[in-house]
């Protein structure tokens, strides 16, 4: 018998605890695979979040600390000052990394730290049961903006990306995407050049990826999807905002 | 290393070296900067890390990564930060991170002022942070002492895999005094097979976690700790007794208080009225044991702090109404002249 | 028995925490007990600054000053204007009457005008004038060797200092033996 596909050992046993049709379980594959393929599974760091995957760490076959909410570049950055040379990386939602944890994500980057960051925007706060992040769209209905969010009262959506690439010490951002295999070998590109930057010592790197909420935005997985490429990627456009082949001006 | 003459904040930071602490993550505030700056300069020339970070928040954060990681790890701050810091510090102890914090006191509450305080007591010995948790704390009355207890926090840090306390203030950091090193090597860390390093594909994944949504796992693990924290109370309590065996009052006070309350009972000896002191060395846990080994002579006990009264909790709970306790304090930075003290103790004993 | 208590007073930049600080290291040196306390926070911006020194026999309790002062060094008005009440009852005060304009008012405490800035600028350098007052000091109260202050001069300013060493030397020496030939001021 010729195996043809095995689960990567970056993974563990361990079944997700992720709602169905939930991109979570893709996100964290394509990291478990890229950190196996560049051969740094065994020496890698990883901080975990709060939010749905605040459980990653009974997924991911590596070392992992589990981080208080928002805090994870913090606490990355205590953990790579400590192991400069191995792979350090946080892994954050859009109500971690761009609502209470924007100071600490933006002098993790504003440092130049040796970290990547991978950050999954599903535009709501997944685990409390679907409130308004930053990242909700204008419109879209969630618990804490029953008639949609409001531009007046809530101010507009957060592009977290945008955002970062004019830090200077930001050597590599790029947002992907899930929602279909073509965007997912996509992402797993970008992952593989976040983590080979960090390798170089090139600077803070992140990837931030576009990811599912079924649960929280009320869709069945396919109608996510789809939800996703028609509502999401037009505001939060899929592209490289910065990378070290591109110098900063100074 | 002969006698040095150094500020007590400086000394902290001396020590934190000497005593082989290998990363510090600190952002400024007063009265408690010489200890940044003093880590700036000096912590990369012995090969350590120092890092300035952007927030108290994001300092403890830091600590939370370091000592994961199985860094020898301090921070400095003074009451509002200390105040920010107390997700971090809770979580530290819930994760059982070992590490060494400094609170340089000062007044409080809000912004406040920046003279010397003693009114994070609380803040220090009653949690501060959420839930049931305990912080080992440390209350150094001089210089030297303040370098001593930092050596010692780092050793209590590793022994429990706890946060540890050291209680300063604004009076015992700015103030300059002579303080030996001696030639002590540092002592060797602990071993940490729990820390996160990378698995190395030699075992399974290191998890450095708190969080519990099991009640009954929950219940179990603050139950382990509070295991932890009874050897604690069985094994680190320090304090010193100042003339208390012949005093008809006795007053408790930690740290610069102490000082002050020292002059106080001289003055009061020299109008023949014996008093003494206990002088609680750790602040949590607290030593009950003197205050129920008072002698007959004994009629009273105050407490002196600079606050509005916190310890006077503890000293009460402590004499447990075998005797009248009260208080006597200044608060918002005044430091309380010995004059004030010894006029309450003769108030309080019906002398003129 | 020793049981100092100085007060050290001026403007930023007067050398009033050096000033301090020397005798403490001083005493230091001489293995007496001592304490340094400065006052600290943006009074040091600009107003005015001091430190409280203690040397002692015996172990320091508080080193906070408290109107119990043996000594106050006051380098320029406004320092004499705040701590001339700081001066215990038969204690000392040290006036850099250079800058100053009144003298004390207090009957109960023995006051000295010293220009010690002119007297410095004489040595070399207006900077030197908290030696004068120091070496002013010491001559009145012995509490320290001038040979120690030299020695605490090597250790707390090191060797980028080593080149102001005889000119303050030479100002210490000076405010030591001039205080001689000075008569206590009387109150008006």
């Amino acid at each position: 018998m010729t195996v043809v596909f095995s689960k990567t050992p970056g993974l563990t046993e361990n079944e997700t605890h992720y709602c169905p049709g939930c991109t979570h379980g893709t996100i964290h594959r394509l990291v478990a695979e890229v950190l196996v393929e560049l051969d740094l599974l065994e020496d890698t760091i990883g901080c975990g979040s709060v939010g749905c995957s605040v459980l990653s760490y009974n997924y991911l076959n590596v070392d992992m600390v589990e981080s208080a909410h928002g805090r994870a570049p913090a606490v990355a950055t205590g953990v790579k000052r400590v192991h400069p040379d191995k792979p350090v990386f946080t892994y954050q939602g859009d109500g971690d990394l761009a609502s209470i944890g924007t100071a600490e994500i933006v002098h993790a980057a504003h440092r130049g730290e040796k970290i990547t960051t991978i950050f999954v925007n599903n535009a709501i706060y997944g685990m409390t049961g679907g409130q308004m992040a930053p990242t909700t769209l204008i419109g879209q209905k969630v618990t804490t903006a029953p008639d949609g969010r409001d531009i007046a009262h809530s101010g507009m959506p957060l592009r977290m990306s945008e955002m970062l690439a004019q830090v200077p010490g930001s050597a590599y951002i790029e947002r992907v995407s899930v929602h279909n295999p073509k965007a997912v070998r996509r992402a797993k590109r970008a992952i593989k050049k976040a983590f080979t930057y960090q390798m170089e010592r090139k600077g803070f790197t992140m990837v931030e990826v576009l990811s599912t909420c079924p649960t929280g935005w009320g869709l069945s997985p396919i109608d996510s999807l789809k939800w996703l490429e028609e509502n999401m990627i037009p505001y939060y456009p899929l592209k490289v905002f910065r990378s070290p082949e591109e110098d900063y001006p100074q | 290393m002969a006698k040095m003459l150094m500020k007590g904040n400086e000394a902290l930071a001396l020590a934190a070296i000497r005593g082989g602490c290998t990363h510090y993550f600190g952002y400024p505030i007063t009265p408690q900067n010489e200890i940044t700056e003093y880590l700036a300069r000096e912590m990369p020339k012995a090969g350590r890390v120092f890092l300035q970070a952007e927030s108290e928040i994001a300092a403890i954060n830091m600590v939370v990564g370091a000592s994961a990681a199985g860094g020898r790890v301090m921070t400095s701050s003074s009451s509002p930060g200390i105040a920010l810091m107390q997700e971090g510090i809770s979580g530290l102890a819930a994760a059982e991170l070992p590490c060494v914090i400094v609170n340089v006191q000062r007044g409080g509450p809000g912004i406040g002022g920046i003279q010397p305080s003693q009114a994070d007591y609380y803040q220090m010995t009653r949690g501060g942070g959420n839930g049931d948790y305990s912080i080992l704390a440390l209350a150094p009355a001089t210089v030297q002492e303040s370098a001593e207890m930092i050596r010692d926090a780092f050793q209590l840090a590793d022994k429990y895999r706890s946060p540890v306390f050291i209680a300063s203030d604004g009076m015992l950091g700015q103030m300059m005094e002579p303080v030996e090193f001696g030639d002590t090597q540092p002592t060797l860390m602990a071993e940490k097979p729990w820390a996160v390093v990378g698995h190395g594909g030699k075992r399974k994944p290191n998890t450095v976690k708190t969080l519990a949504l099991d009640p009954l796992v929950l219940e179990e693990m603050n139950l382990a700790r509070q295991k932890k924290y009874a050897q604690m109370i069985a094994t680190e309590i320090r304090y010193e007794n100042f003339q208390v065996d012949t005093a008809e009052i006795v007053l408790c006070a930690y740290g610069s208080t102490s000082r002050i309350v020292k002059n106080a009972i001289d003055l009061l000896g020299q109008e023949k009225i014996a008093a003494g002191l206990i002088r609680p060395q750790t602040l949590w846990p607290f030593p009950d044991a003197p205050f129920q080994n008072l002698s007959k002579k004994c009629r009273r006990v105050l407490c002196v702090e600079m606050s509005c009264g916190q310890m006077i909790d503890d000293v009460r709970l402590a004499v447990n109404g075998r005797l009248p306790v009260d208080f006597f304090g200044r608060t918002g930075g005044i430091i309380p002249a010995p004059e004030e003290i010894v006029g309450q103790v003769k108030l309080l004993l019906g002398r003129k | 028995m020793c049981n100092e208590k100085i007060l050290c007073a001026g403007f930023g930049g007067q050398g009033v925490m050096s000033l301090g600080q020397l005798l403490a290291y001083a005493g230091m040196i001489e293995n007496k007990h001592v304490t340094w306390m400065p006052s600290y926070g943006p009074e040091m911006r600009g107003g005015t600054a001091y430190c409280s020194v203690m040397v002692s026999d015996t172990p320091v309790g508080s080193p906070i000053i408290n109107n119990d002062a043996t000594c106050v060094i006051a380098m320029n008005q406004p320092s004499l204007i705040k701590f001339e009440d700081t001066v215990a009852p038969g204690g000392i005060i040290l006036i850099n009457s250079s800058l100053t304009d009144s003298t004390v008012t207090r009957e109960d405490i023995t006051a000295y005008n010293i220009p010690a800035l002119d007297l410095a600028t004489e040595c070399g350098n207006g900077q030197a004038a908290n030696m004068i007052l120091l070496g002013a000091y010491l001559t009145i109260t012995k509490t320290v060797l001038m040979t120690s202050v030299i020695e605490a001069f090597k250790k707390v300013f090191g060797k980028k200092a080593e080149k102001l060493l005889p000119l303050n030397e030479k100002a210490l020496k000076k405010g030591g033996d001039i205080i001689l030939t000075i008569e206590s001021v009387l109150p008006h």
